[in-house]
């Protein structure tokens, strides 16, 4: 009896893994195919074809790299990113801070207007922040990719809940000591919310990185550019030589794919928490 | 005494708005006065080659009503939209199903489903265009090769370039719908789970009787955000097709930066926009609505 059912249980998990591996393989296809191709030699594209390299090289990372100004589109994609970060994190802080603990007149209407702010799609507000952006002379310049992207309905939220969360006793006898309102923030609260930094972070990189269509519109000379924008422009003037374009793809996606390996339980979990991506 | 400390109150608490200032204040610029302005710019002739604005009533939203490429746009788009929030719900409820549960690799298993879902849209659309090569060496072709069919043309071909944009979007947005539902999952109770299977009821019934009508919340919520999400797509049709062939693949989003950012005509952009605006705004309150009465009738 207990024989079978341990068989039927080793049954079961057989036909998971195989239920699993098929879609797990597709998902990852791309980016094998990917990798694949970056290592070919660009003949081998020509002739009758095997999914891995025949012969191994690092030639198109070279050449693709030199190709066009990638070392400038990794550094704005870097700047763009930290300070987004940087900006997300203290504007959320602070607000969420104001709406968890601090008294002020219609607070709960304020936070009615940043929660009502979700419904705003960033394609609706494309063309009138372009006009904006223009009339304050910050087309094509950090300030553009950066600051309207500097405060985000998801991170105030998720800091005024977090904060909510910590026992006020600490804060007051802090207060009692004669730290600030805004020390206990700095030193006592914020110390104490490392995993609601860490997923304001998270998303706040990705979802600057990962843009596409706002950095496309907002800037155009060539040292603007960002990683994204950079890639789909090179991948035009590159044409059918795909061996180099493939080798710019990946160096555009692996560092976002090392980053999510480390912090891909905090990712995950914040999604099914909340809801929310970008 | 006493008034100079209701004073010092009073001044304490509007010092406190401070604290929201910075982030009210880009919000507000950003994401609210854009709002408004669309919807004035939409009642206007504005164009960035032209200086002069002028106020033209309901002008663009009559051109609209009588532009054949809004409406080509409009149908791909909620083609696409049904299509992908279909497909990517269904494969993600079928891995969620699978991956609720405690065995060795399962946590390897979701990490790997979920990578499409944190790589840029633009360039996981670089390397999808690379797959559907047209000649017989790209790698879709290569694939149905081995099924003995024929090499396709696929982003170039009218009636196979839709399918193909989506479904590069159903392989990029399954990994989100498994991940929202397997959470749904994990609140359903293990106690009513055990109740069934002393009851006697096997696997399937589990499912349709206790899982999928506990779930349905869960379902609704994914429905809803993938389908705001689909009905913006367009850094895939961008990279992948440019909307072409024979505006096959043109989507709204697409259709507004066409207008706006290469035709620079703001006005008529402002009006789609603001077309997708109320599309949206409507699609988010069915859902508040819903999921208000769930909440009523659950407690």
């Amino acid at each position: 009896m207990s024989k079978r059912r341990g068989e039927r249980s080793t049954g079961r998990k057989l036909l998971v893994h195989l239920l699993l591996i098929v879609p797990t393989a597709l998902s990852l296809l791309p980016f094998l195919w990917m990798l694949a191709t970056s290592f070919k030699e660009p003949a081998e594209l020509l002739g009758p074809m095997s999914f891995w390299p025949r012969k191994w090289t690092f030639e198109n990372y070279v050449a693709a790299w030199n190709a066009a100004p990638f070392a400038r589109y990794y550094i704005n994609s870097v700047i763009v990113a930290a300070c987004t970060v940087a900006l997300q994190l203290v504007t959320g802080a602070l607000a969420g801070y104001g709406f968890a603990r601090v008294q002020m007149p219609g607070r709960d209407i304020l936070f009615g207007i940043i929660l009502a702010t979700m419904m705003v799609p960033s394609t609706v507000t494309l063309v009138p922040s372009y006009l904006i952006l223009n009339k304050l002379g910050w087309l094509d310049t950090y300030a553009a990719l950066i600051v309207p992207w500097g405060a985000t309905p998801f991170s105030i939220f998720l800091f005024r809940q977090f904060f909510r969360t910590i026992p006020r006793d600490l804060e007051d006898a802090a207060r009692i000591d004669g730290c600030s309102q805004l020390g206990v923030l700095w030193r006592i609260v914020l110390p104490l919310s490392k995993p609601a930094v860490l997923t304001v972070a998270t998303y706040g990189w990705i979802g600057s990185w990962n843009d596409f269509l706002w950095p496309l519109v907002m800037t155009d000379s060539e040292h603007m550019r960002t990683l994204q924008v950079g890639l789909r422009v090179f991948t035009q003037d590159a044409g059918t030589r795909y061996t180099l374009q493939m080798a710019a793809a990946a160096f555009t996606i692996v560092p976002i794919l090392i980053a999510y390996f480390f912090v891909q339980r905090q990712f995950v979990e914040g999604i099914a928490r909340t809801g929310l991506t970008e | 005494m006493k008034r100079g400390e209701t004073i010092r109150k009073r001044i304490r608490g509007w010092a406190g708005l401070l604290y929201v200032l910075p982030a009210l204040s880009i919000l507000g610029l950003f994401q609210l006065a854009p709002v408004v302005y669309a919807a004035w710019l939409s009642l206007t002739d504005s164009n960035l080659i032209r200086p002069v604005t002028n106020f033209v009533g309901l002008e663009q939203y009559r051109r609209m009503i009588s532009d054949p490429s809004f409406h080509i746009a409009l149908k791909n788009t909620v083609v696409y939209t049904v299509g992908v929030v279909f497909f990517s719900a269904l494969f993600g409820l079928m891995l969620a199903v699978l991956l609720n549960r405690k065995f060795r690799g399962v946590g390897l298993y979701r990490t790997l489903l979920f990578l499409p879902v944190v790589t840029a849209t633009s360039t996981a659309a670089v390397v999808w265009r690379w797959m559907y090569a047209p000649n017989p060496n790209g790698l879709l072709n290569r694939i149905v090769a081995l099924f003995g069919m024929e090499s396709q043309r696929w982003l170039l071909d009218p009636d196979l370039a839709l399918p193909s944009v989506m479904a590069m979007s159903i392989w990029q947005s399954t990994g989100y719908s498994m991940i929202i539902f397997l959470a749904g999952l994990q609140n359903i109770s293990s106690t009513v789970m055990e109740a069934a299977k002393v009851d006697g009821a096997n696997w399937w019934q589990r499912l349709r009787y206790i899982t999928l009508p506990l779930l349905s919340p869960t379902i609704f919520f994914v429905l809803v955000i993938s389908v705001i999400h689909s009905f913006q797509a367009v850094s895939q049709v961008l990279v992948l097709t440019g909307g072409g062939p024979l505006r096959r693949t043109l989507v709204l989003v697409y259709y507004l930066y066409q207008q706006a950012f290469e035709s620079f005509n703001m006005a008529y952009g402002a009006a789609i926009a603001m077309t997708l605006f109320v599309i949206l705004a409507a699609c988010t309150w069915i859902q508040w609505k819903v999921a208000e009465k769930r909440v009523h009738y659950g407690e």
